[in-house]
């Protein structure tokens, strides 16, 4: 779906994505990474179970929750990447606890 | 990087580091007024300067120069004395000016003489059938991926809508090697009629040369399908095609990716649950503040600078932002406003900067099919609920978006109404004869961004707190 530009030098930062490792780059937000990533992360909806995807990349949509290091409902499109980052499809709601 | 205010209380504060709140705190901090700048993404900047200060985009005719020319601000705040805090969200703010904030996880209040509210805008809901699907995104999303992470398009990929974005974003993709394989135009016809008259205003506008270049551009790359009236996203579990109607013919591409943009409109969510008056405008079709000439709002101290005060660009942003801070300034240090520009300055820039803006609202004004969908297309996202859902909810005696909330929760999930504010207010409006003013909007309250229960317990209390709500 996206493409990485050949201008982009910035340094690779090593995330995990459901397990498998996936390489993204310093400055990106989570769900930048994800979509670039060529996977498929898709989230389900609280509702009915939908599958989703980000759709305004600016903190207003919440198309893009994710569960990061564990906590679940993060705003993926506002949370920047970290070396070692544990990242999970929501598919859901957010549970108890997490 | 700061993740807490190093005091409790500021002369102003401003929230939003696009141009308008770029502009304010510099010019607030240069007059010598302490001044904190709160930004929730990752740098400064806002929408139209996202991640200047870190873009990986190093060719600068690639976003070209109206984007450059935010490095110069963002270096005027970062040298002026006020005090930024990136990536903190405010969840509250009230009339005793106190403001809540939320810092990676954790949560903080102070206090201001003065609040410049520079939220900016948001793109306007769009809702056609499938525009759920994943694969379907805003032209905005795409920009501000391009510009933050170098990301452009690499699939079968659509752009429809409207507006200058739309031919920035489309330039901006080819110039970085994305594929765009068509565009469907959805300005109405008619409109091109009603903004002759505003045309000349437009042609002495800086937009004028900058919008026909970029449009040439895309032009010659790019198959454009014009007077577009009809727009469906399909596919199973993910975007599959795009179907449009254009005259009397009716085309359905294969497409991997459809960006939508009909325009932006004041993100109204903080400013309404401070209880700030809005009015609807009926030019720009969505709801702005009611302001004096010193952007001012209704409630005391709380003034509200750049597109959150009615849409005029980020010239224009600039421009209020500054009159907004220094009109802070001559309330609250009189003998510090020498050392800035006169009043009459900034306000014959404003001038100068929202020529032409009535020719770009009259022309790209959205098409009712656009703005008031029917059937089983979905209006609020987060809850999921449809077009019909919503009629059927007025026939049996819903009478306006607050009391929609009791009958199908619209607006009450996550985006707490961004997503199908407007889109409800409309659909409202026409299905019982009244104005969009008259149906109104959803009664906004804090927090405006979810934080847990756990954050909002956490927050420093005092005894005095504590005391106030223990009983026995």
């Amino acid at each position: 779906m996206f493409k990485r530009s050949d201008q982009d030098s910035r340094r690779s930062v090593h995330i995990v994505v459901d397990g498998a490792a996936v390489a993204a780059r310093e400055g990106d937000t989570v769900s930048a990474a994800l979509l670039a990533s060529g996977r498929d992360v898709r989230r389900a909806t609280a509702v009915s179970g939908a599958p989703r995807l980000p759709y305004c990349m600016m903190g207003v949509c919440f198309d893009c929750l994710v569960t990061i290091d564990g906590v679940g409902n993060r705003q993926g499109c506002l949370v920047p990447v970290a070396e070692g980052m544990q990242i999970e499809i929501q598919k859901g709601k957010r549970e108890i606890g997490r | 990087m700061n993740t807490t205010a190093r005091r409790d209380s500021y002369d102003v504060v401003v929230i939003g580091a696009g141009p308008a709140g770029l502009a304010a705190a510099a010019t607030a901090a240069e007059a010598g007024l302490s001044t904190l700048l709160l930004d929730e993404n990752a740098g400064p900047g806002g929408q139209v300067w996202r991640a200047i200060a870190s873009t990986p985009v190093t060719k600068r005719d690639h976003l070209g120069a109206d984007y450059w020319a935010g490095a110069e601000l963002v270096e005027a705040v970062r040298s002026s004395g006020a005090e930024i805090i990136q990536r903190a969200t405010v969840w509250s703010l009230d009339k005793h000016l106190e403001i809540g904030v939320s810092v990676g996880g954790a949560s903080f209040f102070v206090k201001a003489r003065r609040v410049i509210l520079a939220t900016g805008a948001l793109e306007r809901p769009f809702p056609i059938p499938g525009w759920t699907l994943p694969g379907v995104m805003t032209a905005g999303a795409a920009q501000t991926m391009l510009k933050s992470s170098g990301l452009v398009p690499d699939g079968p990929t659509v752009i429809a809508g409207q507006g200058p974005l739309l031919w920035l974003l489309a330039a901006q993709i080819l110039r970085l090697g994305g594929r765009i394989d068509r565009i469907l135009d959805t300005t109405e016809r008619r409109n091109y009629l009603a903004a002759l008259p505003h045309a000349f205003a437009f042609m002495t506008s800086p937009y004028f040369a900058k919008g026909f270049a970029l449009m040439r551009q895309v032009r010659a790359k790019v198959p454009v399908v014009s007077g577009v009236t009809e727009l469906a996203a399909a596919g199973d579990g993910e975007l599959a095609t795009v179907t449009y109607l254009s005259g009397s013919r009716r085309e359905t591409v294969p497409a991997e990716l459809l960006l939508l943009h009909q325009g932006v409109v004041p993100n109204v969510n903080l400013a309404m649950a401070v209880g700030i008056e809005h009015r609807w405008d009926e030019l720009q079709l969505c709801w702005s503040p009611v302001l004096d000439r010193d952007c001012n709002t209704s409630v005391e101290g709380i003034a509200i600078a750049g597109d959150g005060a009615g849409i005029g660009g980020a010239e224009a942003a600039i421009v209020r932002g500054r009159i907004a801070a220094r009109a802070a300034v001559e309330a609250l240090a009189p003998a510090a406003a020498f050392k800035l520009a006169p009043m009459a300055t900034f306000r014959a820039s404003l001038v100068k900067a929202e020529r032409g803006r009535i020719f770009l609202d009259t022309l790209f004004r959205p098409a009712p099919q656009f703005r008031i969908p029917s059937d089983d297309t979905i209006v609020c996202r987060c809850e999921e609920v449809s077009a019909k859902d919503i009629l059927d909810a007025v026939a049996i005696g819903a009478t306006g978006p607050n009391q929609l909330k009791a009958y199908r929760r619209t607006g009450m999930g996550p985006c707490q109404g961004r997503l199908c504010g407007l889109t409800v207010t409309e659909l409202m409006a026409q299905a019982r004869g009244k104005t969009p003013q008259e149906i109104g909007y959803y009664r906004l309250r804090a927090p405006v961004k979810p934080i847990t229960l756990a954050e909002l317990a956490a927050v420093p209390k005092t005894d005095a707190d504590v005391n106030a709500v223990v009983r026995g």
